[in-house]
């Protein structure tokens, strides 16, 4: 049996994350807010993994991001570690009880059904003058153990913060797709019926994984609350659902670091199109999706598959 | 009284604006099992067609009577050069590939024409009301109603026929329901899916370009006026029912009735009435209120 | 760095900030964001942009009028950098720390959208760069925290609902069906919310007989429009913008709703070159302040119109006239900054001071940095009547409003300001 690789190389990439995000100080925001992003987009590798797209991963990601704003912003608490606690378990425990209805669902109506949730959230926000409409309100820096994270000398330790919960995450979903529970996932997506007749409960795995999903999307969103330091219920909006579906097609399904890479790449092509043609960078992202949907469609990670074997 | 008369004359109005805006993209996606995001921005197109040549014809001193043949003769154009465009260009290489993966092509796509429209026709908004007005005016039971909705409505009904007649009624419509149910076997009867791929893409581009073109009159032409609709087209077709031409006409006629009575009874709600139906149809029905059971295959 | 290359790096670093002194300091280089894609660029971000750049060069050839006849900023010269608002809030925070960080701007204008100027107001603080936010309506900027690097050189969104219920009771002292339809998001509801409680303070008999609220960018407004049509209102008011306002205007008159009700457009302004006579007479317009047909004849708005004329062929509407405010508030406080600090070119700091609480001249007539600690402007508004004449349409029966009356004073927020002072 091979030896698996993979913790070894996903310890290495953190250490050298690490050493870049100290010599390559400009780079430590977006890092952030990709691997904030990445996060959410990891929880949608797992659902493609068993065959489903969410276009409604927004609605996770906005209420972590809210459950820590309301707690930064009406109670003043901030430490992250406590914020992003609170933020896994809020979206936890919604998808868990809006898992209920739709792991019964499968392909196109899943993915619909997720998107009309969503945007039933993003109503619910816009409504809500308290919590600002769609004006939305910032959060407050956010401390570790009553240490600053963030301050105008330094965002290396909230970036920090960032690498080691992304390698962590990914190192955690790498060994829960070992788990028998986590092997069922290929299987589900390739046939149903027959992983029924083999004795597991599709309906419940589909369930334990839909959570999974949304705890790391609600991780994600408070993530990248913090290091933007402003949410809005834009975060609930389809568009935003379907950026994640789009990173997560572009990084392929082939490794739990993929949705990272792709996630950073993302925000990458979509800044350079943003200052070299702020006039057009629709068309310059939609010509960049199209040369990859076309020319690599294992997704980016593929590029780094093919390069290793 | 004549509120519950308003509710649903206006519920009407606006249910034939949705129907014209959805029927393209269930036909597309019924017969190609494609969820066409660049339905926003063949929309868009229709209704910038529209707005240059009626403009023009206008500004040229022809009779006014005329701009409407120039909106549909713009709805054509548009469908025509771009629908073939699309689908020979692009989508065609892509068939067979994952439905998730056409979706984001599609919305690729998108993303170029609404830029590619800018690039066009800027970003000052274009007005053409004067078709809108030519029409006059009907006045019933104290309420006021341009004329030109009214006709929207008979458009939408015309439309809504004449799909259903060509669907049911001839031999294409017949060989494309061979196609929709099996397109190997089809194919493999000697039926050329490729032109009937290409025809049903081109027709749905073209009632998308016709639903920008019949709006254009009532709004001032803007960028992004596309974005909005894909939403709006996109759960009214869910809740009739994908791929179904009866279910996005019934859908559209409960999203509207229902819109106009939020607007007319408790406004605060309006927002949500549409994802909420939706949410509640694909809750208790999922596939739609008029498709059929889904058969899986072991 | 090694030690044997110090001492060279040193000389020659000090050699070339000697030189610099020498020679002219650096062109002053200004982030411009504002809209340039989506609903929002063609009404409010291009005109903005527009105006940018006229201002920019006309600073550079030194052709403005007095007071701002020197060239560029004390002498130095600007250099502009656009970049687009559209995309979202973490996109613009983005965006905004690549301006400092990568594109090194000495400071950064802009910001239309009221939830881009709050996530920027504090990214602001962080990277201590100056800011100005010219045109977002929000008030919690300045009334839920306070900020050294940013200014806001508009006046906001309350100003423009309180000024339209004054109107309404000098022009209606009569009305007591009064209605609304404004765009379901933030401003939509703020200006409704300040309107409502503005024109019930003043005028206490009327009933709110119904308020539309439909979603933003909706475009279709049959039902709402027969909704207004079937409450009575004798009077609409409407925050409505860019694309949903015209189409309010061309979907409302042929039915009648501009006939059987005054309606208050309280950002019309940005419709009239392009719907002119399509608006109907009779339609209150507003301009968000003293700008387009409310601007007072000075040096600078002739300036403008001329220029914007000349160049795009249509009035220049109020994005220009508030961006034209803010960068010659940024000119008027660097050489007010630069006189104090004996002629040398004054760093962020000494600007920064200087711009507080400072009265300077703009296309609109006197603006004060009243509020917020000196950050934040005021100015008075005006609103006025459609009439048509000629084939276009122009404003009459224009009322002023003074700063005083349609701003809450230093320390009160808005909305207690108007629910409790206007009487």
């Amino acid at each position: 049996m091979k030896k698996d690789r993979t913790p070894s190389l996903l310890l290495a990439t953190l250490v050298a994350l690490l050493i870049l995000g100290l010599v390559l100080p400009e780079w430590r925001f977006l890092g952030t807010l990709a691997i904030g992003k990445g996060l959410t987009v990891l929880g949608l590798l797992l659902l493609l993994r068993t065959g489903l797209v969410s276009f409604g991963q927004g609605l996770y990601y906005c209420l972590g991001a809210y459950a820590a704003g309301t707690l930064g912003q009406f109670w003043g608490t901030t430490d992250a570690l406590l914020l992003l606690v609170v933020a896994g378990l809020a979206a936890g425990l919604a998808a868990a009880i809006l898992g209920i209805l739709l792991a019964a669902y499968r392909g196109i109506f899943f993915s619909m059904l997720s998107l009309a949730l969503s945007m039933i959230l993003y109503g619910l926000l816009v409504k809500s003058a308290a919590l600002g409409s769609t004006d939305g309100f910032n959060l407050p820096a956010p401390t570790l153990f009553g240490l600053p994270l963030v301050s105008h000398d330094s965002r290396y330790p909230l970036f920090v913060l960032a690498c080691v919960l992304g390698v962590a995450a990914a190192l955690a979903m790498h060994y829960y797709f070992r788990t028998p529970l986590g092997r069922l996932s290929p299987a589900i997506r390739d046939n149903e019926i027959r992983v029924e007749y083999l004795g597991a409960s599709v309906r419940a795995a589909v369930h334990v994984k839909y959570v999974i999903a949304g705890i790391l999307a609600g991780v994600g969103g408070a993530l990248t609350g913090m290091t933007v330091g402003h949410i809005d219920p834009e975060m609930a909006y389809w568009t935003t659902s379907g950026e994640f579906v789009f990173v997560a097609i572009l990084s392929g399904t082939g490794s739990v670091a993929a949705p990272f890479l792709g996630s950073f790449i993302f925000e990458l092509v979509r800044t350079f199109a943003y200052e070299y043609s702020p006039n057009s960078w629709q068309l310059a992202l939609g010509t960049a999706m199209l040369l990859i949907i076309v020319f690599l469609p294992a997704g980016l990670w593929s590029l780094v598959q093919r390069r290793r074997a | 009284m004549s509120a519950l008369l308003a509710v649903v004359v206006d519920g009407v109005i606006y249910a034939s604006w949705l129907f014209m805006i959805a029927v393209g993209l269930t036909l597309i996606y019924g017969v190609m099992k494609i969820l066409n995001i660049a339905h926003g921005s063949l929309y868009a197109l229709g209704a910038y067609g529209a707005a240059s040549l009626a403009g023009y014809w206008l500004s040229q001193g022809y009779a006014p009577f005329g701009s409407y043949a120039a909106l549909l003769a713009a709805a054509a154009l548009v469908g025509l050069i771009i629908g073939p465009l699309i689908e020979r260009g692009l989508l065609r290489f892509m068939y067979g590939r994952d439905e998730i993966i056409l979706l984001l092509v599609t919305y690729a796509v998108f993303l170029i024409l609404e830029d590619a429209i800018k690039l066009i026709w800027g970003v000052d908004p274009y007005i053409i009301s004067e078709p809108y007005g030519l029409l006059g005016i009907v006045e019933f039971a104290n309420l006021v109603y341009p004329t030109y909705s009214f006709m929207l409505i008979v458009v939408s009904l015309a439309v809504g026929v004449l799909l259903a007649w060509v669907l049911h009624r001839t031999r294409h419509g017949k060989l494309l329901a061979a196609v929709i149910h099996d397109r190997e076997v089809s194919q493999a009867m000697g039926v050329n899916v490729r032109r009937y791929y290409l025809a049903t893409f081109t027709a749905g581009a073209i009632l998308a370009a016709l639903g920008g073109a019949l709006t254009a009159p009532t709004v001032s032409v803007v960028p992004g006026m596309g974005v909005e609709v894909i939403v709006l087209a996109f759960a009214v077709v869910v809740i009739g029912g994908l791929g179904s031409l009866p279910g996005a006409a019934l859908g559209a006629l409960i999203v509207g009735l229902l819109r106009a009575a939020a607007v007319h009874y408790a406004p605060a709600l309006e927002l949500f009435s549409i994802y909420l139906v939706m949410a509640l149809v694909l809750a208790f029905r999922p596939q739609g209120l008029f498709a059929g059971e889904q058969v899986r295959t072991i | 760095m090694s030690k044997k290359l110090i001492v060279p790096v040193a000389l020659s670093l000090a050699a070339i900030a000697a030189s610099a002194q020498a020679q002219e300091a650096p062109p002053f280089k200004i982030g411009v964001v504002t809209f340039l894609s989506g609903a929002p660029a063609g009404p409010f971000g291009v005109p903005a942009r527009n105006g940018a750049e006229l201002v920019a060069e006309a600073l550079n050839d030194g052709a403005m009028p007095a007071p701002y006849a020197t060239k560029g900023f004390g002498g130095r010269p600007i250099e502009l950098v656009f970049i687009d608002e559209a995309g979202g809030t973490t996109k613009q925070v983005s965006e905004y720390r690549n301006l400092v960080q990568r594109q090194n701007v000495d400071a950064v204008v802009g910001y239309i959208s009221s939830g881009d100027c709050l996530a920027i107001a504090p990214v602001a603080e962080e990277m201590r760069k100056l800011t100005v936010f010219f045109d977002c309506g929000t008030p919690r900027i300045f009334e839920d925290a306070s900020y050294k690097y940013v200014f806001r050189t508009g006046a906001t969104g309350t100003m423009d609902s309180v000024a339209a219920a004054m109107y309404v009771k000098e022009i209606k002292p009569n009305a007591t069906k009064i209605a609304g339809i404004n765009q379901n998001y933030a401003w939509g509801h703020d200006s409704w919310n300040d309107f409502e409680a503005a024109i019930k303070a003043l005028m206490p008999s009327v009933q709110i007989v119904t308020s539309q609220m439909p979603k933003f960018l909706a475009g279709q407004y049959g039902a709402e429009i027969s909704a207004l049509l079937t409450s009575g209102a004798e009077v609409v008011h409407s925050s409505f913008w860019g694309g949903d306002m015209e189409a309010l205007v061309l979907q409302g008159a042929p039915r009648g709703l501009f006939s059987k009700s005054t309606v208050v457009l309280t950002t019309g302004e940005t419709a009239l070159p392009k719907l002119n006579t399509r608006v109907p007479e009779g339609t209150v317009i507003g301009a968000r302040g003293p700008y387009g047909p409310f601007a007072p004849d000075n040096a600078i708005n002739q300036w403008l119109v001329k220029s914007y004329e000349d160049r795009y062929n249509v009035r220049p509407t109020y994005p220009a006239y508030k961006m034209t405010q803010a960068i010659l508030g940024i000119k008027a406080a660097y050489e007010k900054a630069q006189a104090a600090n004996g002629g040398k070119t004054p760093n962020q700091d000494q600007i920064i001071a200087s711009f507080e609480h400072l009265e300077f001249e703009g296309p609109g007539g006197t603006v004060r940095m009243a509020l917020g600690k000196g950050h934040q402007a005021v100015l008075g508004t005006a609103y006025g009547t459609v009439k048509h004449e000629n084939g276009q349409a122009v404003v009459t029966n224009v009322r002023y409003y003074p700063a005083e009356k349609v701003n809450p004073p230093e320390g009160v927020k808005s909305e207690d300001w108007v629910k409790t002072a206007l009487k």
